[in-house]
């Protein structure tokens, strides 16, 4: 057993009211590939400040090396061989890779001066070390982002390097790059440096890590082998819940018909469409790309209208023939990834709750009142039981679940009567994909009806109370998911191609 | 080694130049003569010492500072009263100037870096308070007799040359303090970690404040720099002129900006080169004196800076721009 670089015992650690860390304990050890996930506001971000001593825990002790350390401030970290490359990077775009990669050496032999050859010489041995071969009078800001996390590893290895904290290393990489990057965090190993990696995109760490450390809520849920942890067990246990795995049922098929779809046509692009929606239900609508699906959600928000049929909402007839028609209509669209990106994080929670409907909020001359602007948010915070100690702070120093409320909170103020998600899961990975199945569910739960446009049979079999194949502009099948197998879907939907 | 060549602004700033004396020469012979020569380079050393100050606030802050031209005119006004009353010579008038220049150019970078307000909006203000302040004092009296010191120091010539109508001309020293001036702000930013400090906040201060750059420090060096060179400027301007008009310096902030953006200064920080800085203050200086001896009116001169000033920002933008497109957005996890 390899000795311990790095040992935290009961690590507390609070913000204004928020309780960040809960007597965290964690080790590790020297030359290991460790990993730390968690959900946004799980306490990961805290703890790597801690470690890298950009934060004082409020109570709790820590080792490294076998030396008690009560303050660990940056520099003093740094001195102790342990480095963060941040998910920015924190290179200086407008400097040459040579510059990156030496000044922070530089500046540590205290000389004041710069001498050209010398950055040349540490740069150049910095990249030796890992192997990689990069054009030193290259302007940083001109590479690429693999690159770019290249220059900063060798910038790390300038200075006596024991544990490299990597933040979110591979969010913004393409695939090859992932695979360098990770066969350098293999070559820091044989080198004796720990690496700590801090991810939720997962399936590239498995591929390296030796133990995984899992935070929730503050805590330390537990730390096990990759050879332990399946995707399955992984989100249990980061969310508390296997939500991901229950299927959506929807039962009450005597709720209301929200929206009526009956024989809509648009040339060369749907045919004779006709389906319902009711208040609180899931409607998946799938099908090859090219089968007219697109343009069917598209002809409901008016981006490009049907020409013939009809279109009810709540049981009045409705003409949709421009975008303004289907949101007076109450019809909302949702373009891939944009569901839960609607939090302003710097504003209040007053105002990113009321930001959406703003125009029913005036008062007076038609300006928004505040006093009613204040009154709404409270009662969303009590409809949705939003721990906040005041609907006047910042939403960033909300915990990850209660802003997840915010953000519900704020598509049912707008309360669209029409929910049409186009792709809400393109190109997010196992976690956050989890979480946004989660918000659906629970915005229909609260009574929204919602057309959820996917390619993915899966999510729509786990999602859905029905499914709508199309083909050729026709819906050619519509499936109860209450007990169907999703490689039978699968088959329908690629049959009809 | 051409293709290293093309990529830097500098080339093509050498170019616009060249090609530019070439037609002045061709249209008026009496362009490329040393008393030509030596006679502009003098009147630009002014602005081209100010150029220097511009050229780090720029690179420090992406945006650019306007006070420097209220504080030599202030600082200009002070020395030419104080010389008259306490006498001294023209070394203790510099260091005078210099002294007074880099308090005020303090008080910039105090105010900017304890409350984070751009860099243009801060100096905007103080212009307006060291200017203003200086009319109130001086009820805006000319002084039209100087102390000796600043005819001297302004008449001295190295290669004096007896011209055809009987009077002298030859190299001022003006052009020399600039020279001057530009030699230790190369080896500032070039070769000193405080240099590099100035761009690597410019580049990415957050970065910058990560590794350990004292911001403030730096901070305070740039615009008390930009202070001393006012004061230089200043008395470098007295030397020349010899009589103070408390509004003659303040007006010219903008052209300054205006030749060291166009030599290739980046208008968002992070980027430009004294090289460039020298070219872009010679390029607005030919451009002048070429207008003068075509007999353009010297509101042509105006048009031209302003058309110059356009290009160059919109092409610095435009660069860019496409660097931006060019670069994969990195998303940050809010806390």
């Amino acid at each position: 057993m390899t000795e311990e670089f790095l040992r935290l015992e009961r690590i507390h650690k609070s913000f204004v009211g928020v309780q960040a860390l809960k007597g965290v304990d964690f080790t590790l050890r020297q030359g290991e590939i460790h990993c730390l996930v968690g959900e946004n506001g799980s306490g990961k971000s805290t703890l790597i400040k801690i470690i890298s001593g950009v934060l004082q825990p409020d109570s709790g002790q820590i080792t490294v090396e076998g030396q008690r350390v009560d303050r660990l401030g940056s520099a003093a970290t740094t001195a102790r061989g342990i480095q963060v490359i941040y998910q920015d990077l924190s290179l200086f775009p407008n400097l040459t890779v040579a510059e990156n990669i030496a000044l922070s050496a530089v500046k540590e032999r205290g000389s004041g001066m710069v001498n050209w050859r010398e950055v040349r010489s540490i740069a150049r041995a910095a990249m030796d070390r890992i192997q990689v071969d990069l054009d030193l009078d290259a302007e940083v800001g001109e590479l690429p982002i693999g690159r770019q996390q290249m220059v900063a590893i060798c910038r790390s290895l300038t200075r006596d390097l024991k544990l490299l904290i990597l933040d979110e290393p591979t969010a913004s990489l393409p695939r090859h790059d992932i695979d360098s990057l990770l066969a350098v965090v293999r070559d820091l190993k044989a080198h004796g440096i720990a690496v700590l990696f801090v991810s939720h995109k997962l399936n590239e760490v498995f591929a390296v890590a030796e133990r995984i450390t899992i935070l929730r809520d503050g805590e330390r849920v537990a730390t096990l082998p990759p050879g332990e942890l399946d995707d399955d067990k992984l989100v249990s246990l980061m969310t508390g819940r296997t939500l991901n795995r229950q299927r959506f049922s929807f039962s009450d098929a005597g709720a209301r018909k929200v929206l009526e779809v009956r024989g809509l046509s648009r040339r060369n692009s749907f045919e004779d469409v006709s389906f319902d929606l009711r208040a609180g239900e899931i409607v998946a609508l799938t099908g090859l790309i090219g089968s007219g699906r697109t343009e069917l959600a598209l002809a409901l928000f008016g981006i490009s209208p049907a020409e013939r049929g009809e279109v009810r909402v709540d049981g009045s007839p409705v003409r949709i023939a421009s975008v303004q028609d289907a949101v007076a209509a109450g019809i909302a669209y949702v373009p891939e990834n944009r569901l839960v990106q609607g939090l302003v994080m710097k504003l209040s929670v007053t105002e990113n709750l009321s930001a959406a409907v703003l125009d029913r909020l005036r008062g007076r001359f038609g300006l928004v009142d505040p006093a009613r602007k204040e009154a709404m948010a409270v009662e969303w915070i009590q409809a949705l039981d939003i721990k906040v100690s005041d609907p006047a702070v910042a939403v960033q120093t909300l915990s990850g679940g209660n802003q997840q409320r915010v953000v519900i909170a704020k598509w049912l103020a707008a309360g669209p009567k029409v929910l049409i998600l186009d792709g809400p899961t393109v190109g997010v990975d196992v976690m956050a994909k989890g979480a946004i199945h989660s918000f659906v569910r629970d915005l229909a739960l609260r009574g929204m009806a919602v057309l959820l446009i996917t390619d993915e049979v899966p999510e729509a079999v786990s999602n859905a109370s029905r499914i709508l194949i199309m083909h050729a502009g026709r819906i050619r099948e519509e499936i109860a998911t209450a007990g169907a197998q999703v490689e039978q879907v699968q088959r329908l939907v690629e049959a009809r191609a | 080694m051409l293709r290293g060549l093309l990529r830097h602004n500098e080339t093509y700033l050498v170019l616009l130049i060249l090609a530019l004396c070439a037609g002045i020469t061709l249209a008026n012979p009496a362009f490329l003569t040393f008393e030509n020569v030596a006679g502009f380079l003098k009147s630009c050393s002014m602005v081209g010492i100010m150029a220097v100050g511009a050229l780090f606030v720029l690179v420090l802050a992406g945006s650019p500072d306007v006070s420097f031209t209220a504080i030599a005119q202030v600082v200009e006004y002070a020395i030419a009263i104080a010389t008259l009353r306490w006498g001294g010579n023209i070394y203790v008038a510099i260091l005078a100037a210099a002294s007074m220049g880099v308090l005020m150019g303090l008080v910039n970078g105090v105010i900017i870096h304890s409350f984070r307000v751009p860099t243009i909006i801060v100096t905007i203000a103080t212009f307006n308070i060291y200017f203003g302040m200086l009319y109130v004092i001086t009820a805006g009296k000319l002084i039209n007799v100087v102390h000796p010191m600043f005819r001297e120091f302004g008449h001295a010539l190295l290669f004096p040359q007896t011209s055809k109508i009987g009077g002298t001309y030859g190299l001022s020293l003006m052009p020399l303090v600039w020279l001057a001036v530009v030699v230790v702000a190369w080896f500032i930013l070039r070769r000193t970690f405080l240099g590099r400090s100035v761009f690597a906040i410019g580049g990415n201060e957050i970065a910058a404040e990560r590794m350990g750059v004292n911001t403030l420090r730096t901070r305070l060096f740039v615009f008390g720099f930009v202070g001393l060179l006012s004061g230089v400027a200043a008395v470098v301007h007295l030397s020349i002129v010899q009589s103070v008009v408390p509004n003659i310096i303040v007006g010219k902030e903008l052209e300054v900006i205006a030749a060291v953006v166009l030599g290739g200064a980046s208008v968002f920080g992070g980027k430009g080169t004294l090289t460039g800085t020298v070219l872009g203050v010679l390029l607005f200086a030919i451009l002048n004196n070429g207008l003068t001896l075509l007999d353009f009116s010297s509101y042509w001169y105006n048009v031209a800076i302003g058309v110059v000033i356009t290009v160059a920002i919109t092409n610095s933008a435009y660069q860019q721009l496409r660097r931006e497109k060019a670069r994969v957005h990195v998303k940050v996890e809010a806390r």
